[in-house]
């Protein structure tokens, strides 16, 4: 089955200042996304997010490179129909209300009238704009703006969803909203391609990721193999060990065990030393509380990322 | 087609909930009002001069309407980023514009419609009979707006509204002269001279063609032929200057 997207080498060059000098935002980037993905797209700000997600679109013309979205070149009009796109900041047509941008956009999208009376009313409540609908969309704060962009991506049942930078202007309980409704999205089968700098949604919600930074694409993959494989170490705590056994279990930690009251919590550096430590604590009769496996988070592999990249 | 007619009824929608378009129209039926005040100065012919008065006060006002919302109409999308949201639908490039453009159009044509009634009920009022003619001066008024609002639209795909404005006014005024500076070269000036001004006429709309307030309000007769060629004209025109903006709106990027 061909790809939902398939990027190959695209590049991407601005001109700016007086002189309209080059400057390269996007080089080589090649990407894949499949079906039924959901895809977290990370990178500092000015890292070629937004930039890649306009190419998607056909917003910007490629400088190099080609690309494919639902089995059509970039920029094909037709394809986004079935495309729901949400813009990073994005500003609706401030004398229309909410209701009245919904049907404008369900009617380019093409929706029959008839589905578009219900689609609408159902898509507001989703988001949670229910009351607010008759209002004109000047009076929205930026959070109201944000879901009512959410709600006009999701018109016309699209097969993809492009969302650049979901999350941001929205409060801690608006962004678990937005999570649990890209969490819907992925349950119902559609393919979803977002852009964040929020990585613990990432870490929440994706199948895979790519780390974008300086507009070259420096880590792309399943984000638990990427974790999966960056184990850091793993912390067992115990209690009634005795001292010959806890001298023992110590020379396999990473650092001295931290002892507090009876309890003793050793950091091991992986799972053989793991089944070597609690054979010797069950041998001693020893009580294993926790065993906690202690992952590298996103942030660190992003956070290397970047200094790898900039270095 | 069917995505022209949507952008267009929302620039429809946008247009007359402006509250600068208010302003205008009112100033304008205000300023068609009072030129029954310049009645008084003159003994005999007063339908003649209000009629006179009326329709430039309908051109340039609509021109006003042309110019300003028309600029704003394509350039604040983009200033805003409200584009993205349409042109992330199965909206061509074209389709935004032409759909812009009979938006305006639409808002024009309503506007001068109430201009000119205004002006026929101010005229009946003087002289005691109907004009229908004022319908005509102000039909080819709208032609030569719909020339003005494809010029600014043009302008509005590479440039900044403020001169994009300046534009479009430059050609409303060399248009609406351009004849006469061709006559005039013609009979004083050089080569040069006469290649620059055959040139600007050649080039720039023959806005002067579109201007019947003199037939009109002189009661003076005009050919239907003339007419007929000088709403083609208008016509072809526009298609010109539309294609010309669908070709650089097609190239341009969206950062």
């Amino acid at each position: 089955m061909e790809p939902v997207i398939q990027i190959e080498r695209l590049c991407k060059d601005y001109r700016v200042g007086f002189w309209g000098r080059r400057v390269r935002v996007l080089r080589d980037l090649s990407l894949e996304i499949r079906a039924g993905e959901t895809f977290g797209y990370l990178g500092p700000n000015g890292a070629g997010k937004s930039t890649t997600i306009k190419l998607l679109l056909g917003l910007i013309w490629p400088t190099a490179g080609t690309g494919r979205v639902l089995a059509h070149p970039l920029g094909d009009a037709s394809t986004r129909g079935r495309i729901g796109f949400l813009a990073e900041n994005p500003s609706f047509y401030e004398y229309l209300t909410g209701q009245e941008f919904l049907t404008y956009s369900g009617r380019l999208l093409g929706v029959p009238r008839g589905a578009l009376k219900e689609q609408a009313p159902a898509l507001l409540a989703e988001v949670g704009l229910e009351r607010a609908a008759g209002q004109q969309i000047r009076k929205y704060s930026k959070g109201m703006v944000q879901r009512l962009g959410l709600a006009q991506a999701l018109l016309g049942d699209p097969h993809l969803l492009i969302l650049d930078e979901p999350m941001s202007g929205l409060d801690p309980i608006g962004r678990k909203e937005v999570r649990d409704l890209i969490l819907r999205q992925r349950a119902a089968g559609r393919t979803v391609f977002f852009s964040t700098h929020i990585l613990p949604d990432v870490e929440m919600i994706c199948d895979r990721v790519g780390i974008l930074v300086g507009g070259r694409l420096v880590r792309s993959g399943s984000l638990r193999t990427m974790l999966g494989e960056e184990l850091e170490s793993i912390e067992v705590t115990a209690t009634a060990i005795p001292a010959e056994t806890l001298a023992a279990v110590g020379r396999l930690a990473l650092s001295p065990p931290l002892v507090q009251d009876d309890r003793v919590m050793v950091q091991l550096p992986g799972e053989a030393e793991l089944d070597i430590a609690l054979f010797m604590l069950i041998g001693a009769k020893s009580r294993v509380l926790s065993v906690v496996p202690q992952r590298r988070s996103l942030e660190t592999i992003f956070l290397e990322a970047s200094r790898e990249a900039q270095a | 087609m069917n995505s022209v007619l949507i952008i267009a009824a929302m620039a429809f929608t946008e247009t007359v909930r402006d509250k600068i378009l208010y302003s205008i129209l009112v100033f304008a039926l205000a300023m068609i009002g009072s030129s029954t005040i310049l009645v008084t100065l003159s003994v005999g012919g007063e339908g003649r001069i209000v009629k006179n008065l009326g329709l430039a006060c309908i051109t340039l006002f609509g021109l006003f309407i042309a110019v300003f919302i028309g600029i704003n109409l394509v350039s604040r999308e983009i200033e805003r980023r409200t584009i993205f949201s349409l042109l992330s639908k199965p909206v061509r490039r074209a389709e935004f514009l032409i759909g812009k453009f009979l938006g305006l159009g639409l808002t024009l044509a309503v506007n001068l419609g109430i201009m000119a009634a205004g002006l026929m009920v101010l005229a009946w009022a003087l002289e005691g009979h109907w004009t229908p003619r004022i319908l005509l001066a102000a039909g080819f008024t709208f032609v030569e707006l719909l020339i003005l609002t494809a010029t600014a639209i043009l302008f509005s795909t590479f440039s900044t509204p403020t001169l994009s404005a300046i534009y479009t006014l430059l050609v409303f005024v060399i248009g609406r002269l351009s004849a006469d500076l061709m006559a005039f070269a013609a009979q004083f000036g050089g080569a040069s001279l006469k290649a620059m001004t055959n040139g600007l006429y050649y080039l720039l709309p023959n806005l002067s063609r579109f201007n019947l307030s003199a037939a009109v309000a002189n009661d003076l007769a005009v050919d239907p032929g003339t007419l007929a060629l000088t709403v083609i004209y208008g016509a072809l025109y526009v298609a010109a200057v539309l294609a010309l903006a669908i070709a650089v709106f097609q190239r341009r990027d969206f950062r």
